[in-house]
């Protein structure tokens, strides 16, 4: 193994500025104690944190994607591990074509979907409703579920099963006790990663929320289409410190390399 | 899950038990949304009645004809092309540093790269907006090293979205590459140092060509997400940079013709979906070659 240069170094340090930058820039001007827009380079002020409770619009917002994502990961994960144990574990007419089809979201634009959602929702009257949000998300974020499933399901051994069978367990007993514990990083992961695609997602909930169901991505966006204040730095902020935290939970539950290998 | 439990005699209907619910729900909220924007962008609209209810091409000659639309693909198609070749200049460099660190240094940073994937687009574009805009650090910048009182701004400009859509994008290629370093052979290395190649010549020789499956998945993965991002483009190109997925809003939520809307979203995938398919085929071609 070779060592690595000092240019090799210091391309390195400019490619980690380079991510950090927007995201230390969004945090400096959220700490300003000025009224406009700056950082703050004469003292530094929570107001624009405390501002925060003043809008109760972005809290309303925040809820309403907290909840949307549990549901809507569950929902998916709830879809994606039957599935999942199929396709990994058992030859059937029509395999490839059933993968295929629960993974294709993946190569749809969520563009295009949201504007199919939009128009589909409204002819059958579930314009703007959160039941219709939520089962465009389980759409959006069933894919992801199931691809860490299938890693997870996929090469599984089936000694502990049949040991458990042949010892009277039912099929039932035997998924619950031996075959879940197996798959459970891949299942919580997929979980986790569902949680937070359907809790970032924008493009498409823009077509889909109505300002009843409005989500929190969905309400920054239209915040800064009006303005950009120091208000929104403070909201973005606080949900940069939040991402972290769960970030750090899906390396120690998946490892976040392998969460995004192939991701697309 | 129960249904299984009794799978014993019809075991062979359990895969369809089991994916079945999945299936059945993709057909109802994917299969007939899809299938009735496709509809949709066949009738005509017009300003005054609304969605017709003929069938007409008129769309898409609309969309495939009009100058207008022609600049807004090719500013789209140019802009995926742009962000995916600088992707790949700083991503592979990046990749092989990463690849080269030991821990805890390569946890840490393969933390620090990711990790922002994670964080809401909108989020991390506030921060470019923040970087562009007419009073932003730019502009301080510019006038501390005395270049004027002039604001320098990248806001609404090519250049801006460029930059803001590779720091989104650039995550992407830097783990697929490093997905394909990772199963690099380190020995092949240390063999073409041994037989006297130059650290160049094997980065050239030995380490380039087994990365290069992981340099064209990333590229597909960044050039397709370019092609269909959303709010990167809007937040930072706004009305006076359009892209297809901001000119797509436009005609569902401004102009409200849906159809023409739909047209431009019909397109979209379709082009998607050819250009992962064609790279996908030619990456498996050019495979077969190495391996025989």
């Amino acid at each position: 193994m070779q060592r690595l240069g000092p240019l090799a170094l210091i391309f390195h340090a400019l490619f980690v500025l380079f991510i950090m930058a927007p995201l230390l820039m969004v945090i400096a001007v959220s700490f300003t104690d000025k009224g406009y827009l700056s950082l703050p380079t004469d003292g530094l002020s929570l107001r624009w944190f405390y501002a925060i409770a003043d809008n109760p619009d972005f809290i309303d917002a925040f809820w309403v994607s907290v909840w949307l994502a549990f549901l809507s990961a569950t929902l998916a994960t709830a879809i994606a591990v039957p599935a999942s144990l199929a396709i990994a574990r058992k030859r059937f007419w029509g395999r490839n074509t059933i993968a295929a089809f629960l993974l294709s979201p993946l190569m749809i634009p969520h563009l295009v979907l949201g504007v199919a959602f939009l128009q589909f929702y409204s002819k059958i009257g579930l314009g703007g409703s959160f039941a219709g949000l939520t089962a465009a998300h389980v759409i959006l974020i069933t894919p992801y579920a199931l691809r860490l499933s299938l890693a997870s399901a996929t090469g599984l051994p089936r000694d502990a099963e049949d040991a458990a069978m042949t010892l009277g367990a039912s099929r039932w007993v035997t998924f619950r006790r031996i075959t879940l514990p197996l798959i459970l990083p891949g299942v919580a992961g997929g979980w986790l990663l569902s949680f937070i695609t359907s809790f970032d997602e924008l493009t498409m909930s823009v077509f889909v929320a109505s300002p009843a169901t409005q989500t929190l991505p969905v309400r920054m966006y239209h915040h800064i289409t009006q303005t950009i204040d120091p208000l929104i730095a403070s909201v973005s902020t606080a949900l940069i410190v939040l991402t972290f935290l769960v970030m750090l939970l899906l390396d120690r539950l998946y490892g976040l390399d392998k969460v995004f290998v192939g991701k697309g | 899950m129960s249904d299984q439990a009794h799978a014993g005699p019809g075991a062979k209907a359990a895969p369809y038990w089991m994916t079945g619910p999945g299936v059945i729900f993709f057909i109802a909220l994917l299969g007939a949304p899809m299938m009735m924007t496709f509809l949709l962008s066949l009738h005509s609209y017009d300003f005054t009645l609304g969605i017709q209810d003929d069938w007409t091409l008129a769309n898409y000659i609309e969309v495939l004809g009009d100058p207008y639309f022609h600049k807004i693909f090719g500013r789209t198609f140019g802009l995926a092309l742009l962000v995916t070749v600088i992707c790949v200049a700083i991503g592979a460099p990046e990749a092989y540093v990463l690849s080269r660190l030991s821990n805890p240094w390569k946890s840490v940073f393969l933390l620090v790269v990711l990790g922002p994937l994670l964080i809401s687009v909108v989020v991390r574009t506030l921060g470019w907006a923040l970087f562009f805009g007419g009073n932003g650090v730019l502009t301080m910048t510019a006038q501390a090293l005395g270049f004027g009182e002039e604001p320098v701004s990248l806001m609404f400009t090519f250049t801006g979205m460029t930059i803001a859509l590779v720091h989104v994008l650039v995550p992407f290629m830097v783990i697929s590459i490093w997905a394909a370093l990772q199963k690099i052979d380190p020995q092949s290395e240390d063999a073409a140092l041994t037989l006297g190649a130059s650290k160049f010549t094997t980065l050239r020789r030995i380490t380039l060509p087994q990365a290069m499956p992981g340099i064209l998945s990333g590229s597909i993965i960044v050039f397709a997400l370019t092609a269909s991002a959303f709010a990167t483009p809007a937040i930072i190109g706004g009305r006076r940079m359009k892209v297809v997925a901001t000119a797509a809003y436009d005609e569902y939520l401004s102009t409200l013709n849906w159809p023409l809307g739909a047209t431009i979203a019909i397109l979209l995938l379709v082009a998607n979906i050819a250009i992962i398919v064609s790279y996908n085929q030619l990456v498996e071609r050019r495979f077969a070659k190495v391996f025989e």
